[in-house]
Order: structure tokens, then sequence, then C-alpha cells
């Protein structure tokens, strides 16, 4: 019972301390949530933080592997079939992401689950690989141009809120956890992050 | 209706969207050469070509293939397929037979972009056809007496 006090006391302690119309969905902090915080740089740093909270996601990180070889479902195992990067992401000759994923998920029709789809369905090249990175290893990469596709922060806005392989993390289909929250609000939490000057966390 | 080709002829079916389309070459045109072997990707049984490239027709739902081209084992004459079923029967690859339809597409697509592949490429094109016998060295060898073959 004393328990249940507890935590009752601290949901509405921070209930108390969000602003008012702050609203986490599905598990991801929106940009009103991080108001009090008066520092900018230190705002920065939090929000960069919620970023983790999607990029971390199974949904996110297991088409952003280090090595050429994907992971898949929320227990980010090695893909099977075993398949390789190959060249451009779409995997090998002979057997590429396409000779499985679709245009869409698709519900398997005699077993449990589905497959996903998009297109284009690809790895995201070597040198965004996130697994086993750190929130700093990670911010800095995403920043740099050599390593990000040559964006700049508007590019790196767009991608995180409209693109559409992106977008799929939300909509993955049957048997797969969605990554939190919604692409809108992870394209907020990125533009409220570089307004604040796209502060990386330090180790 | 969908309305597609297969191995050179126009074919509409009038099936449920999300029909796969394995389900319609077995089911509605009678071309039982292309097997299901799992129904979810896994075994490389039911590989077609679609539009050029491997295709899993167990995940394909035929929602999505309006004028598409699609190559089933049956229909599927190109030097390099010529020169893997000519090698699968010098070697007797199969032995229960049930993969080999998958593994013969899967194969013939390889050399067709790779003509003389090295045991990476041949790994990494067939590790999605899996064949319950175990016929995996000679699967590879077949892949390569048919690379030599096609040399001539």
């Amino acid at each position: 019972m004393m328990k249940t006090l507890t935590r009752l006391g601290l949901i509405a302690a921070f209930a108390w301390a969000a602003p008012v119309g702050a609203e986490t969905v599905n598990g991801l902090r929106t940009v009103d949530e991080f108001a009090d915080i008066a520092d900018e740089s230190e705002r920065s740093v939090a929000l960069f933080n919620e970023l983790m909270v999607v990029i971390e996601h199974p949904r996110c990180l297991n088409c952003h592997p280090v090595g050429d070889v994907p992971l898949q479902g929320d227990d980010m195992q090695p893909h099977q079939p075993p398949v390789v990067r190959g060249v451009g992401g779409m995997g090998a000759p002979g057997m590429r992401c396409s000779t499985c994923h679709g245009a869409e998920n698709v519900t398997y029709t005699s077993g449990d689950g589905s497959i996903p789809g998009h297109v284009p369905w690809h790895l995201a090249p070597i040198e965004m690989g996130w697994v086993g990175k750190s929130a700093t290893e990670i911010c800095e990469q995403i920043k740099d141009p050599a390593r990000n596709g040559n964006l700049d922060l508007a590019g790196l806005h767009e991608h995180n809120a409209e693109d559409g392989l992106v977008g799929w993390g939300w909509d993955p289909g049957v048997g797969r956890e969605p990554a939190p929250g919604t692409q809108a609000i992870f394209g907020d939490l990125t533009q409220a992050w570089i307004d604040t000057g796209a502060v990386c966390p330090t180790t | 209706m969908t309305t597609f080709t297969v191995n050179g002829e126009e074919r509409t079916v009038d099936v449920p969207g999300d029909t796969p389309l394995l389900w319609v070459l077995r089911d509605e045109l009678k071309l039982t050469g292309t097997k299901f072997g799992c129904g979810v990707a896994q075994c490389g049984a039911c590989t077609v070509m679609l539009d050029g490239t491997t295709r899993r027709s167990c995940v394909t739902p035929v929602s999505t293939l309006e004028g598409a081209n699609i190559t089933t084992i049956e229909g599927l004459d190109t030097p390099e397929a010529e020169a893997v079923q000519a090698a699968w029967a010098k070697l007797d690859v199969p032995q229960c037979g049930w993969c080999q339809s998958g593994q013969v597409v899967s194969a013939s697509a390889l050399l067709y972009e790779i003509p003389n592949p090295t045991d990476e490429d041949i790994d990494n094109a067939m590790a999605g056809n899996i064949c319950r016998c175990a016929t995996y060295v000679r699967i590879r060898q077949g892949i390569k007496d048919a690379a030599k073959a096609l040399e001539t």
C-alpha cells in the first residue's frame, strides 16, 4: 500500500512539474516537457537524450548495425535468413532485401506475425551504424556531414520528420513494437534540439 | 482482378488482394513447380523471378502485382538457368527435390549478375534457400560447374 502511495505521489509530482499541455506519447516526451530547463545547452542535451529513446529502439537500431548483418525483432536477434549488407545496403546479388521485403508490411497468411516492407528497404550506411555506441558518439556522428549522408541540420530534421523509411518505425506491422511516440514528435524534438544549439551529451 | 504476365503469358486472376502469389501460381494457374515450404519467407522454396529479381512468392500479395512480369521455374529459360539445370542433372543435385526449384531460380539469378561467383558470393545469394536434405555441397558444385559451362 505504501509503495502504491509512493508511486502515486511520484506520478503526481512529475505531473505537477510538467508544463500545462505537455504530454508524453507512447513513451516519448514532447518538446513542451523540456520547457522548464532554463539553461539552453542543458535543454538541448536533454532533448537529444530524448531523441535517443527513439534511436535506441529496436525499430531503428536493427537496421543501423555497425557491421554487415542487420538485426531483427524486438529482441534484436541476427537477421534470419542470414543476409549481408551488399552494395548500397540492399543485400547480395541473388538475394537482395527486396527478395523478401516488398512495398508494404505483409501479414503472414500461414503463420503468426508479418514481414516488414517499404520502398526502399535497406540498411543504413555503415558510417551511420549505431549499435553499441553511446549517446555522445551517436550525437557527434549524426551531426557530421561526412557520416550522415552530407546533411546539414535542416536536412537532418527533414530526414527525422519526413523520411518514409524512418516513418516505418511507427508502422512496423503485426508482431513488432512501434518506436516510441510518433514521427511528428520525433521531428519536433529534433527541431527543438537544433534550435537550442544541437548540443551533444558529454560522457 | 489483377493482371500480370507469367512466363510470357498475360494472366488475369480474380482473388482477394491479400492472396499470396504462391497461392495464385499453384491453385489458380496450376503452376506447381514453385513450392510451399514455410510461408514466412524463411526457406526460399517459393522463389520466383519478379521484374528481374528474385522474390519469395509466399509473402507477395497479388494486389502488388498489377502489370508485373513473373517467371517461375516452368518458364525459366535463360542461358544461366539452362546451365544450372544441366549441372543439376549431371551432379544429381536434388535429393527429395522439394526446395530445388527455388534453388535453381536463385542460382540462375546469381549467375546472371556474377558469372563467376566466389564461395562467398554463393553463400550470400543462397543463404536463404534451405535444403532439408542438406545437398549444399552439390548445390555449390552445381553453381560452379554451371559457371564454367557458361564461360565456353
